[in-house]
């Protein structure tokens, strides 16, 4: 078969790939499609995890190292078969997320942080570099196989891996970028996908039948043939079984192209479980004739032939053309199957996570609403992703020199992928897991990668000298690329992993801990752990920000002018809106969202809607949700510590109450039984001499006069009690009239000190100092004035000194008026000072026959007139001070 | 006329069964790590003590047939859980993912 019909017969393939990728995407638009989305399309199109590492460098690789190459088949193996716990929640997340990559996905468990995408996104396309290099290195080996030995033909030397690289960045360009999104399945490209699997797993399979039964005559001869054969017996390096399981294990979760078609392209959870089956049967037959075929090859080819292409060159040394041609299609199938999916899932990534954001922010403010179509934007970042990415791996392939094991590099690649492990596990698995923590995870164990495992596969005097790679930087022996902190004697490929992954595991988990998560990231957080108890319910948004108009000019950008359009229009229709733009209305813009982020990413359609709405808030309700149940109880017993002091308030205002009332009562009961004693007092003598005058005969006209005179006395007595009572009712009730006149204090003072002097017993002398009396008042005189005679009247009644005196001086406290009733009689005891301004307050033990009411009365009077009266506590004699109301003073001032 | 009894107790024991096979879902990636982790205790080096190297075709075999029973008990729980599933409708597929937590 001739390199040209070689490549007319890619040709051709190709022409039939995208013949079944239109038609399917012409049946999906026509809603014929849904067996298209059964569980084995989905299983089948999982099978571009097996790549041309697979297909040409598996054989290769049981050829060099025995059984170790199926640990690259049993880690996925494993995987599936425990999708319980890791894939059936990470497709649930991926789709109550509408994540379209993983880089989406880890920016969107960290509070929709760019930043991480951008840094996933980078590593993503450093770390799949190699992997690109090894399907570009394996399509040009197997072209080469075709055009003879090694130098006969131009075809197969790395200068055609450049024409390789173009062809496959067109085939990609032309195949993936003709629709614009990312989010909705790529029908089409599944579809293809589906079919190149079956046509790898069939080429491998006849592939082996054809060495099994046409070369070795059986299985039992080629048993047989396998113990005789040079890698005949189990030779394994442990430490290698063991890490390169789980490597690829954690490649399987990783890989950007894996999560493509396991998460994005999921269409019902239950196929998950059909595949968990049914991949490993695929991974299984992929596997079963690799041994047989590498023997085969040993025994076959010449010494020092490539192992990695024994699929293709043992049936061509056998003279089967076709069954050549078949294998050469099954090696293409799986090298392109994997570009287009790895390129296009990277340059989503690259799309969404580092060209939108710095194309909107350069747009300004206002980027969303800038007229112009986005979509040509997205599409040329797009291609020119494709592009950089083929690129990239080009040139890999040419730096690395084109002639390492297929197998090495793919674990390379593996290594550089994994990293995202800590952080993608510790997303869905740790609510205490953060942003931090997962960048400095993750940047170490990128370094970490890059220094021990990317810039040595270059070889000795590649990227690294070989004095650095035998001696460490700087002859610092710990630092030795391959024997990091002194430990010697790994695999380079086991010490890569292990240092990598402790140290990414370490500080993501430490960086966790000291960190402190945002309320969005919280959030999250709380809605990836949580995925099956929380309702799934997105964010909301506030609907009555935007306007339909604003929505259908973004839209119109970044979905088309047609597509937005009809979009609206079924919207309007389903809202019963019938030939208007629909009502923004919460499902509307969370469903606008959903497509926009099919074009652009989650995160740059959240940002999009968010400019134009004004902002998703996380709602009370949200936080709520995230405050985890201490900060609830916490809460909870705040309020409880709240209503508490609450309560003990009330009942100390409570007790105070009823304090006063006990102590109302009790005074009520003093009075009712004081004023009986006073009434009774007065009444009895009155009963007893007026018996005394009814019924004792001959009584002398001067014992009828002083009885008659007592009985005067006592009724006059008994007036004034009742006066005093009365008048006292009055005050206290606030019912009395004040008669406000203005006079002058002066005059006031005058009036009352002839009054107290014409009934008093005149023993008293009163001294005035009329110095300061000189103020003008204008207030109720003669109730003041009643308080100056009962002041001076008490005085002349209590005052027990030898010569009874009363200063009365005008002072100024405090800017009021006072006026000041010295006496100096014995002082009043302390304890009874605060007793004398209370109604039938007697001091104990003085004599007088006073009812106890004119202090009260006097005190009522002051408190109507809006002054006071007090009694200072002085070491001699008493001292009342009458304050003037202030108003009344400085009013006529 | 069969009394209430009886068919919920039947239910009760499809729930049951159902409850346990997915146990032994969660449980197969645990067996089949064991499984495919035995190989490291076999003798590697040819020269050292412990026996002789074990032969490659038999190495092959333990290996495909291991990977071959996991598959043929992950398909045999699959085909036993889509039928419950088919059987009991809702009843158990909401206190299945209650019993998930």
């Amino acid at each position: 078969m001739s390199v040209n019909s070689l490549v007319a017969v890619s040709l051709a393939y190709v022409a039939f790939l995208f013949a079944i990728a239109f038609f399917a995407e012409r049946a999906a638009a026509r809603g014929q499609g849904g067996w298209m989305r059964s569980p084995w399309v989905y299983t089948l199109s999982l099978s571009i995890y097996c790549t041309a590492w697979t297909f040409y460098g598996a054989v290769g690789y049981a050829a060099r190292s025995g059984m170790e190459f199926v640990t690259i088949y049993l880690g996925p193996t494993l995987v599936m078969l425990g999708w319980w716990w890791v894939l059936r929640k990470l497709v649930r997340i991926g789709r109550a997320q509408r994540a379209t990559s993983i880089a989406d996905l880890i920016s969107a468990r960290y509070g929709k942080s760019n930043l991480l995408a951008i840094v996933v996104t980078l590593m993503a396309v450093i770390g799949v570099t190699p992997y690109i290099a090894l399907q570009l290195q394996s399509v040009t080996l197997s072209l080469g196989a075709f055009a003879g030995p090694p130098g006969s033909s131009t075809l197969g030397n790395p200068a055609s891996a450049f024409w390789v690289a173009g062809g496959l960045a067109l085939f990609t360009v032309l195949f993936g970028t003709r629709k614009l999104d990312a989010n909705e399945r790529h029908s089409g490209v599944v579809m293809a996908i589906a079919v190149e699997a079956v046509v790898k797993l069939v080429a491998l399979i006849a592939v082996g039948i054809f060495v099994v039964w046409g070369i070795a005559g059986g299985v039992q001869p080629m048993l047989a043939q396998i113990d005789a054969s040079p890698i005949g017996t189990w030779e394994m390096d442990r430490s290698r079984w063991v890490a390169l399981t789980a490597l690829s294990a954690a490649a399987f979760l990783c890989l950007p192209r894996m999560f493509q078609v396991l998460v994005v392209e999921n269409d019902d959870e239950r196929h998950l479980q059909i595949a968990a089956w049914a991949f490993p049967v695929y991974l299984m037959l992929m596997s079963l004739f690799v041994v047989p075929i590498a023997v085969v090859g040993l025994d076959l080819m010449p010494a020092g032939s490539n192992p990695d292409l024994f699929v293709l060159t043992i049936p061509l040394a056998e003279g089967r053309e076709g069954l050549a041609g078949l294998s050469f299609l099954g090696g293409f199938s799986s090298a392109t199957s994997m570009v287009i999916v790895a390129t296009l899932a990277l340059a989503t990534m690259v799309s969404n996570h580092v060209v939108m954001p710095v194309w909107l922010n350069a747009q300004g403010r206002n980027g969303a609403l800038v007229s112009g179509d986005v979509r040509n934007v997205v599409l040329v970042a797009r291609r020119a992703s494709i592009l950089m990415i083929l690129g990239l791996g080009y040139l890999y392939y040419r730096f690395s020199g084109g002639g390492a094991a297929l197998a090495a590099i793919g674990l390379i690649s593996f290594t550089g992928v994994a990293q995202f492990l800590p952080a993608l596990l510790g997303g869905i698995f740790w609510r205490g897991a953060s942003r931090w923590g997962a960048l400095c995870g993750l940047s170490i164990g990128f370094v970490v990668w890059v220094y021990a495992s990317l810039l040595p596969s270059f070889g000795p005097d590649g990227a690294m000298s070989a004095r650095l790679l035998a001696e460490g930087p700087w002859g610092i022996g710990w630092l030795r690329p391959q024997a990091l902190f002194g430990i010697e004697g790994l695999d380079p490929t086991v010490h890569a992993v292990v240092w990598s992954l402790t140290l990414n595991t370490t500080v993501f988990v430490i960086a966790s801990l000291i960190t402190f998560p945002t309320p969005l990231e919280r959030l999250q957080g709380a809605q990836f752990v949580n995925v099956f108890e929380l309702s799934g319910q997105p964010r909301e948004w506030h609907a009555a920000m935007a306007t339909s108009e604003d929505l259908m000019i973004m839209a119109q950008r970044i979905l088309g002018a047609d597509e937005a359009r009809a979009l609206f229009r079924e919207e309007a229709d389903r809202q019963g809106n019938f030939g208007h733009l629909p009502e923004p209305s919460q499902a509307f813009l969370q469903r606008l969202e959903r497509e926009l982020a099919g074009s652009v990413g989650a995160a740059t359609a959240h940002a999009m809607i968010s400019q134009l709405v004004g902002g998703a808030s996380v709602s009370v309700e949200d936080l709520m949700a995230v405050a985890d149940e201490s900060a609830q109880i916490l809460e909870y017993s705040s309020q409880l510590e709240a209503k508490s002091a609450e309560l003990a308030r009330t009942a100390g205002a409570l007790r105070t109450a009823n304090d006063k009332l006990t102590a109302l009562s009790v005074q009520k009961d003093a009075f009712l039984s004081q004023i009986s004693h006073e009434l009774r007092t007065p009444m009895t003598s009155i009963r007893s001499f007026s018996e005394i005058l009814r019924d004792t005969d001959g009584i002398g006209q001067m014992e009828k006069t002083k009885y008659a005179s007592i009985i005067h006395g006592e009724a006059i007595r008994l007036t004034r009690l009742l006066d005093d009572l009365l008048d006292l009712s009055v005050l206290e009730n606030g019912q009395v009239n004040l008669n406000v006149e203005t006079g002058k204090l002066e005059d006031v003072l005058e009036k009352a000190v002839v009054t107290a002097q014409a009934s008093g017993s005149g023993t008293l002398t009163i001294k005035r100092r009329r110095l300061n009396e000189a103020v003008t008042l204008s207030t109720d005189l003669d109730r003041l004035a009643q308080v100056f005679i009962n002041l001076m009247t008490n005085a002349g009644k209590y005052c027990d000194a030898d010569k009874p005196r009363l200063d009365v001086s005008v002072e100024t406290r405090d800017g009021a008026v006072c006026v000041v009733f010295f006496d100096n009689g014995t002082p009043i005891a302390p304890e009874q000072r605060d007793l004398i301004f209370e109604k039938f307050a007697r001091i104990d033990g003085t004599p007088g026959a006073g009812a106890g009411l004119g202090l009260a009365i006097c005190r009522e009077i002051m408190t109507r007139l809006g002054g006071d009266i007090t009694l200072d506590h002085t070491e001699t004699g008493n001292r009342f001070v009458v304050v003037l109301p202030q108003q009344a003073a400085l009013a006529a001032q | 006329m069969k009394p209430a009894l009886p068919s919920s107790v039947f239910l009760e024991k499809r729930s049951y069964r159902r409850r346990r096979m997915m146990d032994a879902v969660r449980l197969l990636p645990v067996l089949g790590m064991l499984l495919l982790m035995l190989p490291l205790f076999w003798p590697s080096d040819p020269g050292a003590a412990g026996g002789d190297a074990i032969p490659m075709s038999t190495a092959v075999i333990y290996v495909f047939v291991v990977w071959l029973i996991l598959i043929c008990t992950a398909y045999a729980l699959w085909r036993v859980l889509w039928f419950t599933r088919g059987a009991e409708a809702s009843d158990a597929d909401t206190s299945e993912d209650g019993d998930t937590g």
